[in-house]
């Protein structure tokens, strides 16, 4: 008896280890850890591409490798006369995934959507506050104005959902495909309540896309298997493992290595040889992207146009770019919105470097001394702030500025950065979420983004009724008027100094099939399959 | 010898004390109210303000606030975490074993290299390879850590393909954690793949954290065994006519090492230090690397509990070092 049981369980030893071997595995190696895997709570592209795009799916989402809007779990949706109410009609049948801490028992109904966004706004959702989370912002949802646009939601029946908003919101659709727009399991959510474990929500995800979380090993690994009921059919590739790798050189000798199968993010300098290496492929695209420094203009003398234009003036952009960007390329931004976006003015020209010019209005400004501050964090947009807060720091000291260098880490970078009293000058930038120009311009400018995103603190009237008025325009040839005198007072008042848009990279290995560079910056590992 | 170690245990005492006052005013002496920093950017409610300061024990006086830190330490509550909400020492020991492993194994590589190479440059005094070798030694301990990784990772890992670039262990093995130590670990599950996936992660990590140690153990080395090969009782031994192996082995050696043990022991502070760096680059998810984040998001909890637990055991693994020492050298006990 014994030694049948142990035969079998020699067979089954056998059979699991065969199954692993041909189980197909795809390796990302990211740049950075997941603060944490709820989307609603967090900004980073990394936390994104670690939750949102790969565990959750969301009414709308945008086309692979494209921004127009398709059907997500909404099949299909209408929208009234007035442009307030919109109905959405979801897919039946739909899963949410199936882990060893959540085992669901319902398909995915009205409740669910209803509860995703109610939580983030809601303040007597228990789901809202400190119980959840101690210190919860939900920077997003409040960044791209969602308070102020949404009147309510409402189950109309299980798979009907009713939107209701307090005025029309042209972008409104392409915000629902947005990260923080995921639908989470209410079931899940009332589960773990009960459980008195609500944390476990942010580090225990359940969605409905198209991989499912397995493990994560703080600082190291993160795995993930196909979700088997995935709505859209379960994707090619069994197991998708994220190797969390902070250091970009490292990073590229892993893909070199065939350790990992794709990554993003490489230094300019390791360009060259990558392009020379035959298993591997260099993908870029034009970023959806800008990289600035704000100026906070609530703070004298920074709040007068003509000195900030002065600073502006004073930097050797062309050099800064160069030496920033090495070969990996980037175009100079004249305007906050890259030329690819619609609306973009063609007539509007950035300070053009001028440093005598700029030294005699800081002197008559009195500007001595100023703050400029720099993160450790490599962005598509700027590849090495330190560097570029040294090179600019030298071209002030020309100018008779001298800039004090300001260092945090990336999260508590951008937390110190927003404060609206923040001072000097702080070096940001933004890649677009749903390719609407309202992305950029009311995300980054409005006055209700101030202590938020806005970090210069800016709130023109002018600009502020344009692109107010844009927002609520559902005429594109008329939103474009709009957007371009935007640009124009934008330029004339200079709340930041543009910097670029970047070439956007990806290391793809060669046998790895159907990985697309996304214009919103994310990585999606949906539709990618991997032969031997 | 239980008097000795009585003795050495009653003096880490001021030392024990002296770190708690050091963790404990880290948090005091930064710039900032605490309770606002741990807030964020968008503050706290003034009434929730002062429930805070209660809860945190600010609003007593400086000395009943340490104190009552002493007695939390004292009953093992580190805190938690203030970015992920973990304890503090939850986090430490899911990561302390991955710092250890690695400590260890750049600790061998140290001294394998460094102890033989430290002898054989003694013996050869003045011959070129003793003065390769001393130069090599002065060039590995002043090596900055960062480029020597990448260095390394660049010719080893790339362009030869002989070992792994980062990680702990190949992805494509996936278990539990039973010790923490990856190497052990695999052993336990009897998986000879990850146990040799394991070590071959561990092989450029170690080489880079070893470099600083293993240059220091072999220049103690050679001084040590140039100052007992020119004592009377190995002249002895050789007029004896003893083989040069016997005398070196075994008469000089053991009394050469008295002063390298030491210097084995105070290596440990180096190696922490050396790690924050090594596990940066080849993405070690130890303590290290977990320090330095901590430091940049402003947690001051784990910093503050964090410091300590090290310092802890830098002292553990001093005092283990001094009664190493009597072990080998009697006269130290009675002294």
């Amino acid at each position: 008896m014994k030694k049948t049981m142990a035969f079998a369980a020699a067979l089954l030893a056998a059979s699991v280890l065969s199954g692993m071997a041909s189980a197909k595995t795809l390796v990302y190696c990211s740049e950075a850890s997941p603060a944490n895997f709820d989307p609603g709570t967090t900004t980073g592209g990394n936390d994104f591409d670690a939750s949102s795009r790969t565990v959750y799916s969301r009414l709308v989402e945008f086309k692979h490798g494209g921004t127009e809007i398709e059907p997500g779990l909404a099949d299909k949706w209408e929208i009234s006369d007035d442009g307030l109410v919109y109905t959405f009609h979801l897919h039946p049948g739909v899963k949410f995934q199936t882990t060893d801490y959540f085992k669901p028992t319902r398909d995915l109904n009205a409740d669910d959507v209803v509860f995703s966004f109610d939580r983030q706004f809601n303040k007597q959702n228990p789901w809202n506050g400190d119980k959840y989370l101690p210190n919860l912002t939900w920077d997003y949802y409040t960044g791209m104005d969602m308070p102020k646009y949404v009147a309510k939601w409402e189950k109309v029946d299980d798979l009907t959902v009713k939107l209701t908003l307090t005025e029309p919101n042209a972008p409104m659709l392409a915000n629902l495909g947005m990260d923080f727009a995921s639908i989470v399991s209410k079931e899940y959510a009332d589960q773990l309540e009960k459980e008195g474990k609500m944390a476990d929500f942010s580090t225990k995800p359940v969605g409905t896309g198209p991989f499912q979380f397995v493990d994560y090993q703080l600082d190291s690994v993160i795995r993930y298997a196909a979700n088997p009921d995935y709505f859209k059919g379960k994707e090619k590739i069994d197991d998708l493992v994220f190797a969390i790798t902070p250091d970009a050189t490292a990073r590229i000798q892993k893909v070199l290595a065939g350790e990992c199968d794709v990554t993003v993010y490489p230094n300019p300098a390791d360009i060259a040889t990558i392009k020379a290496n035959k298993d591997v492929t260099l993908m870029d695209q034009a970023g959806l992207n800008i990289g600035y420094m704000s100026y906070n203009t609530t703070i004298p003398p920074l709040d007068k146009p003509e000195v900030r234009h002065a600073l502006n003036q004073a930097i050797d952009r062309e050099a800064l770019i160069k030496s920033l960007f090495q070969d990996a390329g980037a175009t100079p931004a004249e305007n906050l919105i890259p030329p690819t976006m619609w609306s973009w003015n063609k007539d509007v020209k950035t300070d053009a470097y001028n440093p005598e010019a700029a030294k005699k209005v800081l002197e008559a400004a009195g500007l001595k001394e100023i703050q400029l501050w720099a993160s450790d964090r490599a962005r598509p947009y700027n590849p090495n702030f330190q560097r570029a807060a040294e090179l600019i720091q030298a071209d002030w000291a020309k100018v008779g500025v001298k800039a004090n260098i300001v260092n945090y880490e990336w999260t508590k970078y951008r937390e110190e950065g927003k404060k609206k009293d923040r001072p000097g000058a702080f070096q940001v930038g933004w890649t677009g979420d749903n390719g609407d120009p309202d992305n950029f311009f009311a995300t980054l400018f409005a006055c209700s983004a101030i202590g938020v995103s806005n970090y210069s603190s800016w709130c023109d009237k002018d600009f502020e009724d344009l692109i107010q008025k844009a927002k609520k325009t559902s005429d594109q040839a008329e939103r474009t008027k709009l957007y371009e005198q935007a640009q124009v007072i934008f330029a004339k008042e200079a709340p930041a100094f543009l910097l670029a848009h970047s070439q956007v990279y990806a290391v793809v290995r060669n046998n790895v099939t159907g990985f697309k560079m996304d214009p919103l910056g994310i990585h999606r590992f949906d539709g990618v399959d991997k032969s031997e | 010898m239980l008097r000795y170690l009585l003795n050495k245990i009653a003096l880490l005492i001021p030392t024990l004390v002296g770190i708690t006052i050091c963790a404990f005013a880290f948090v005091r002496l930064l710039p900032g109210d605490p309770i606002l920093a741990m807030a964020g950017e968008h503050g706290v409610a003034p009434a929730r303000y002062e429930e805070l300061k209660e809860q945190f024990g600010y609003n007593l006086p400086i000395w009943q606030q340490y104190a009552r830190y002493v007695g939390e330490v004292a009953t093992g509550d580190f805190g938690v975490s203030i970015s992920s909400k973990r304890p503090v020492l939850e986090e430490f020991k899911t990561l302390f074993p991955a710092t250890l492993e690695l400590s260890f194994f750049a600790m061998v590589f140290a001294m394998v290299i460094g102890i033989p190479a430290g002898i054989f440059a003694a013996v050869k005094r003045g011959s070129w390879f003793d003065q390769s070798l001393m130069g090599t030694a002065l060039v590995g301990y002043s090596m900055p850590i960062f480029w020597w990784g990448l260095l390394l990772i660049i010719f080893f890992s790339g362009y030869l393909g002989w070992t792994p670039v980062s990680g702990r262990i190949g992805l494509q093995f996936f278990f539990k954690p039973i010790t923490g130590f990856m190497t052990i670990d695999s052993l336990l599950y009897g998986k000879w793949d990850a146990f040799r996936s394991a070590l071959s992660h561990l092989v450029l990590p170690s080489i880079v954290l070893g470099t600083i140690p293993l240059a220091v153990i072999a220049r103690q080395t050679r001084s040590a065994m140039l100052e007992v090969l020119g004592e009377d009782y190995v002249r002895t031994a050789r007029a004896k006519g003893l083989s040069a192996a016997r005398v070196i082995g075994v008469h000089a050696l053991r009394n050469a090492l008295i002063p390298v043990v030491t210097t084995i022991g105070l290596q440990v502070g180096t190696l922490l230090a050396g790690a924050i760096l090594t596990e940066t680059i080849f993405a070690w998810p130890g303590i290290g690397k977990w320090m330095v984040d901590s430091i940049f998001k402003r947690d001051y909890v784990v910093v503050q509990s964090g410091l300590l637990l090290i310092a802890l055991i830098v002292m553990a693994v001093n005092l283990i070092v001094d009664v190493l020492y009597a072990v080998i050298n009697p006269r130290i006990r009675a002294a």
